[in-house]
C-alpha cells in the first residue's frame, strides 16, 4: 500500500486505527513535494518543522482521544489567500511578500479543531485574479498531468498539489470558479457552497459578494468530509448564514432515483469543446440510467454573466485592495519622496499586471458618473441571473454541465487575450452571482490525456442533492 | 455693506456615540491608553479581517433620529468611502451615502423673532478614523489606531440657519439632546462633537443660493462664531469687487482669524462609494423603532411644562435648570431629598450659576451631590444658619462638595440668637455711630441698614438677621424718646 494513493477518509480511517501515524502521513507528503515541486511548483510556502511538530502532537491528541474525527492527523494544503497565524501568507502577490498574519482563518481554524495537520501554502492566481495560476508573482504552477499545461485557477495550486499527491486534500476559494475550474483541469473534485455557509473571516478578499472558501479533494466523499468540517456559522462575519444541516456525508449515496436534472442549452452552444461536451453528455446517460429524470432546458441570460461578474468582482477588488498601501504591513518601496509617492511607487511594484488591470476597471466602473452604468447595471444582472435559477430550480433539483468549455490550454496561451480567458469562467461564474453552491467531478479525459470535469449545481443550501448526484456519477465511474 | 446681503448656513455635526465598544469590532472606546492598545485585526484593517456592526451604535443613532424628528429608513446599507490616507486602514471609511439611517427632520431653536426650525436633511452612521502623529525630529509620521473605528454620527442640517446666533442656538440644542439622550457627551474641546460650516451669502430678497464653501477645524463655539462673521465679510468683500465665491473647502484658524482654502470643488475626490459588500443591510422593524421610542428619556421641553406644574418653577428658571441634563438631575434629586425646589432652583439658578461663570465652567461640572444642597436648605429652614453663612457653606459644597451639617458644626457657624448678646453688640455698634443714629432718626430710615450690617459684622455674620434687625429698631426706638 503506498500512503499517498490513500483518499483523506481513508488515510484518517488508518490513522485513526494506528496502522499509520500522523507523523508518517506527513513525511510522506513532505517527501512528496521535494520530488514533485521542482516540476510542479504547487506550493508558495511549505511548512515543514511545522508540519511535523503538528503532526507529532495531532498524533498524541489522537492517541489520547482528544482528536476523534475523520480528519484527524491527514496533511491538507491551504491556500495562500487563507490567514494563517505565524505562516506566511502572500495571496501569490509581491506586496504580501513578507506578511505573516497575527490570526487563523476561522475555516482553517476549524479545520486545526478537527485535527488538521497543514503542510504548506498553495500557489494561487495573485489574488485570486486569474483562470492559470500563472499570475502569481512567485511562478506559475503546472498542470501534473502535462506540464507543458496550466493547472487553472486561480485555486491552481490547491487543485495540482491534489493530483500529485503532494497533499490529501486541501482549501481554495472560489469567486467566480476558482476551485470548479482548476479542479476540472487537475481531475480532482472541488465544491463552492452556498454564499454564506463558510465563514470569511481571514479569506483575504477579492470580491466579497462572491467569495467562498471550499474543498478540493480526491473524492466527493472527501470533500463533502471537509466541507461537514469547515463550515459554520461565525459571528464574525456578518454574511455567515447559521445552518442546521452542515452534515453534508449524510448525502453520500449512490441513488439518483426520481432526481429532477437540467442541462442548460444555453451550456452547450459555441465555444465548447467537442470532447467536452461528450464527456457532459455522457455523465447525463450515466444518471439518466440510475434513474434521474435528465432533461434539456433554458436557462437564459448566461452571455451576461461574464461582463456582471467582471463589473461587480473588480468594483469590489479595487476597494478591497486599497488596504495594500505600504504604510502598515507587505511591501514598501525603498526610495521615495512624501506620502503619495510612496503609494504608488509601493503599489505599483507590489502589484502585478492582471491585479492592475482589475483594480483600474473596478475603479473606474465605481466613478462618478459611471456607477449606474456599470455597477448598478451589473448589480441588476444579478438579481435577473439569480431569477433564472430559481426557476430552474423550481423544476430541477440540480443542473449539470460542463465545468469549463476546454481542457487545460497550454501555459502562456491565456494571458496573451484576457478576453478569452474571461470567457473561459462562464460555466462557473452565474453560480457566484447567484450565491448557489456548485461542484466538479472529473469525468474522464480528451485525446490529449487531459482532464475533464462536469459541473453540478445545486440550489441555495441544496448541497446534499448535489453531493448525491456527484457521488452517483463517481461511483458509476470506479464500476466502468 | 452687509446689510444688503443675507447669510445662509447649514451644519455638518459630527457626535462621537457613547458606546463601550468599536462600531464594527469589540475593542474598547476608551479616550487615552498608550498607542495602538486599543486595536484587533478589523480596526487595522489587517488583510482578511470583516466588520460587523454594533448594535448599539444602531440604537443611539435612532434615538438621536427620533428626537430630532426624524423619518427612520426602516432599511438601511452601509456604503464604502474611498480615499487613502494613513490613518485610515483599509483606505476607506465604512459610512452610508446611499440609504442613511434618519432623513427629513427638524430640531426647533429659539431666536429673538420667536421659535424657529432647523431643518435636518439626514443622520448616518460612519467609523472615526486613527490619528496621525508627526515626528519633526525624526522627521516621519506614526499612527495610532485607537480611535480607528469608534462610532460617528453625522447630523446634516438643512440650510436653514442665518446667523452666527441661530447656529449657536441649533448646536446648543442639539448637544443637549443627544447629553439628555446619553448618546454622547458632546465635548467640541475633546473631539466629541464636531462641527463643519456650510456657508454662503445671497443679496437681501434672493431666492437661489450663493456659491457655498465649507469650513473645517472648528473646535469651539466661539472659534464657530468667529469663522461665520469672518468668511461671511470674506465672501461679501469678494462679490462686491466683482469676484466670484468659490466652491470650496477651507480651513479656519482661530489663531490668526482667518481661513484658508484647502481643497476646490475641481480637485475634490471621487470617493467611488458603494454598498459594502461585507456588511448586511440593517432591518429595522416598527416594534425596534416603538421600543427605542419609548425607551426615549424625558427631554427639555417636557421637563420645562412639569417643573412649572409641579414644582411652580417659572418657565425661565425652568428653562435654565434643564439647559442640561446633569443640572436638571441635581434638581429633582436635590428638590426631592428636602421637599423644597423652589428653594434649590434658587441656588442653582443664583449662587451655583454666579460660581461656574467665576469659574469658566460649565453646568456638566458641578460635582457637588444633590443631598449636600438639600442638607444646606434643611439647616437654613431650621434657621441653624442664616443666609450670609448659608452663602459661605454653599462655596464650600461647590468646591468640595463637603456634608454642611459637619462644616457648620465644625467651624462653629451656627445662628446666634441669644437676645443678651446681641442687644450687647447693638448698644455698642449704636454707641460708636453717632451720625448714623442722627441720620435715621432725622428721617433717614437708609441708616438703619447700615446700623444692622455693622451688627451683623460684630457677631461674625452669625446672628440671626430677623432678631438683629428687630433689637436695632428697638434701641433706635428708646433712643428717640
Amino acid at each position: 500500500m503506498r500512503i499517498l494513493e490513500l483518499s483523506a477518509l481513508e488515510l484518517g480511517k488508518r490513522i485513526r486505527e494506528r496502522e499509520i501515524s500522523a507523523v508518517e502521513a506527513t513525511e510522506a507528503v513532505l517527501e512528496r513535494i521535494r520530488e514533485k515541486e521542482p516540476s510542479i511548483h504547487a506550493y508558495v510556502t511549505v511548512d515543514e518543522e511545522g508540519a511535523l511538530k503538528r503532526a507529532g502532537e495531532v498524533q498524541r491528541g489522537i492517541e489520547d482521544g482528544r482528536f476523534t474525527g475523520p480528519l484527524a492527523g491527514v496533511p491538507v494544503a491551504v491556500k495562500d489567500n487563507l490567514c494563517t497565524k505565524g505562516l506566511r501568507t502572500t495571496c501569490s502577490s509581491r506586496i504580501l511578500y513578507n506578511f505573516v498574519p497575527t490570526y487563523t482563518a476561522q475555516a482553517v481554524e476549524n479545520l486545526e479543531r478537527a485535527g488538521a495537520v497543514i503542510v504548506g501554502k498553495t500557489n494561487m492566481d495573485e489574488f485570486a485574479m486569474g483562470s492559470t495560476t500563472e499570475t502569481s508573482a512567485y511562478g506559475v504552477t503546472r498542470n501534473p498531468w502535462n506540464t507543458d499545461h496550466v493547472p487553472g485557477g486561480s485555486s491552481g495550486g490547491s487543485c495540482a498539489a491534489v493530483a500529485a499527491e503532494e497533499c490529501f486534500y486541501a482549501l481554495g476559494s472560489d469567486t467566480g470558479g476558482s476551485i470548479r475550474q482548476p479542479g476540472s483541469f487537475c481531475g480532482v473534485t472541488g465544491i463552492k457552497p452556498t454564499y454564506g455557509t463558510v465563514s470569511r473571516y481571514g479569506l483575504i478578499a477579492y470580491g466579497s459578494s462572491l467569495d467562498q472558501i471550499g474543498p478540493v479533494g480526491k473524492t466527493v466523499s472527501d470533500c463533502a468530509a471537509v466541507l461537514e468540517a469547515i463550515a459554520s456559522y461565525d459571528k464574525k462575519d456578518s454574511t455567515s448564514i447559521p445552518r442546521k444541516d452542515l452534515d453534508f456525508t449524510a448525502a453520500l449515496e449512490n441513488d439518483v432515483k426520481g432526481m429532477r436534472i437540467g442541462l442548460p442549452r444555453d451550456y452547450f452552444g459555441e465555444g465548447l469543446d467537442y470532447e467536452v461536451r461528450e464527456a457532459v453528455l455522457e455523465a447525463a446517460d450515466v444518471l439518466r440510467k440510475k434513474g434521474a429524470l435528465v432533461e434539456e432546458f433554458d436557462l437564459s441570460l448566461v452571455e451576461y454573466a461574464v461582463p456582471a461578474y467582471y463589473v461587480i468582482a473588480s468594483a469590489e477588488a479595487s476597494s478591497n485592495l486599497s488596504r495594500f498601501d505600504g504604510v502598515k504591513y507587505g511591501l514598501r518601496a525603498k526610495d521615495y519622496e512624501g506620502l503619495h509617492e510612496m503609494y504608488k511607487k509601493s503599489r505599483s511594484e507590489g502589484f502585478g499586471p492582471e491585479v492592475k488591470r482589475r483594480i483600474m476597471l473596478g475603479a473606474f466602473v465605481l466613478s462618478s458618473g459611471y456607477y449606474d452604468a456599470y455597477y448598478l447595471k451589473a448589480l441588476r444582472i444579478k438579481a435577473l441571473i439569480k431569477q433564472a435559477f430559481d426557476r430552474a430550480f423550481a423544476q430541477y433539483d440540480v443542473i449539470l454541465g460542463p465545468t469549463a468549455p476546454t481542457t487545460a490550454p497550454r501555459l502562456g496561451e491565456s494571458l496573451k487575450d484576457p478576453l478569452k480567458m474571461y470567457l473561459g469562467d462562464i460555466y462557473t461564474i452565474s453560480v457566484n452571482l447567484a450565491g448557489l453552491p456548485g461542484m466538479t467531478v472529473p469525468w474522464g479525459k480528451d485525446k490529449k490525456g487531459l482532464p475533464i470535469g462536469v459541473q453540478l449545481i445545486g440550489d441555495c443550501f441544496e448541497e446534499k442533492k448535489m453531493i448525491r448526484a456527484g457521488y452517483t456519477l463517481e461511483q458509476a465511474k470506479e464500476g466502468r | 455693506m452687509g446689510r444688503q446681503y443675507e447669510t445662509v448656513i447649514g451644519l455638518e455635526v459630527h457626535v462621537e456615540l457613547a458606546t463601550k465598544t468599536k462600531i464594527f469590532c469589540g475593542c474598547s472606546t476608551e479616550f487615552g491608553g498608550a498607542p495602538n492598545t486599543h486595536t484587533c485585526p478589523v480596526c487595522t484593517g489587517m488583510p482578511g479581517s470583516l466588520p460587523v456592526l454594533n448594535r448599539q451604535v444602531v440604537e443611539y443613532a435612532m434615538a438621536v433620529g427620533l428626537a430630532a424628528n426624524c423619518q427612520i429608513n426602516q432599511y438601511c446599507k452601509f456604503d464604502r468611502k474611498n480615499y487613502f490616507y494613513p490613518d485610515n486602514p483599509q483606505n476607506y471609511q465604512i459610512s452610508q451615502l446611499y440609504l442613511p439611517i434618519c432623513h427629513d427632520g427638524w430640531i426647533e431653536i429659539d431666536t429673538p423673532s420667536g421659535p424657529k426650525k432647523i431643518g435636518i436633511h439626514e443622520i448616518h452612521m460612519e467609523e472615526d478614523a486613527g490619528k496621525l502623529i508627526h515626528d519633526e525630529w525624526e522627521d516621519c509620521s506614526l499612527v495610532d489606531y485607537n480611535r480607528s473605528g469608534v462610532p460617528l454620527i453625522e447630523i446634516v442640517s438643512e440650510p436653514d440657519m442665518r446667523n452666527a446666533d441661530e447656529v449657536m442656538a441649533y448646536l446648543e440644542k442639539l448637544r443637549m439632546m443627544i447629553q439628555y439622550l446619553g448618546a454622547s457627551d458632546c465635548k467640541l474641546q475633546e473631539g466629541s462633537m464636531r462641527a463643519d460650516v456650510n456657508l454662503s451669502v445671497r443679496k437681501a430678497g434672493a431666492l437661489e443660493l450663493g456659491t457655498r464653501t465649507e469650513m473645517k477645524n472648528l473646535n469651539s463655539f466661539k472659534a464657530i462664531a468667529r469663522a461665520i462673521e469672518g468668511e461671511r465679510k470674506r465672501q461679501i468683500e469678494r462679490i462686491e469687487d466683482g469676484k466670484k465665491v468659490i466652491q470650496e473647502t477651507r480651513r479656519w484658524d482661530d489663531n490668526k482669524e482667518n481661513s484658508y482654502p484647502m481643497r476646490s470643488k475641481e480637485d475634490a475626490q471621487d470617493y467611488r462609494y458603494f454598498p459594502d459588500p461585507d456588511l448586511m443591510p440593517v432591518v429595522i422593524s416598527r416594534e425596534w423603532i416603538e421600543e427605542i421610542r419609548s425607551r426615549q428619556p424625558e427631554m427639555q421641553p417636557e421637563k420645562i411644562r412639569r417643573y412649572q406644574e409641579e414644582f411652580k418653577i417659572p418657565e425661565y428658571d425652568a428653562r435654565i435648570l434643564t439647559s442640561s441634563k446633569h443640572m436638571a438631575w441635581l434638581f429633582e434629586e436635590a428638590a426631592a431629598a428636602c421637599g423644597k425646589p423652589k428653594e434649590v432652583s434658587n441656588w442653582l439658578m443664583v449662587e451655583a450659576m454666579r460660581l461656574l461663570k467665576e469659574h469658566d465652567q460649565a453646568p456638566e461640572d458641578l460635582c457637588f451631590s444633590p443631598v449636600n444642597l438639600a442638607g444646606l436648605i434643611n439647616l437654613v429652614d431650621r434657621g441653624m444658619i442664616n443666609r450670609t453663612v448659608a452663602k459661605t457653606v454653599f462655596e464650600e459644597i461647590f468646591a468640595h462638595d463637603t456634608d454642611p451639617e459637619i462644616y457648620v458644626e465644625e467651624k462653629g457657624l451656627k445662628i446666634v440668637n441669644d437676645q443678651g448678646a446681641l442687644e450687647k453688640a447693638a448698644e455698642e455698634v449704636i454707641r460708636a455711630n453717632p451720625q448714623s443714629v442722627k441720620d435715621y432718626l432725622g428721617g433717614k430710615e437708609k441708616a438703619i441698614g447700615f446700623l444692622v450690617g455693622q451688627t451683623m459684622r460684630a457677631m461674625k455674620g452669625k446672628g440671626d438677621p430677623g432678631m438683629v434687625n428687630k433689637i436695632v429698631k428697638e434701641l433706635l426706638t428708646k433712643q428717640e424718646r
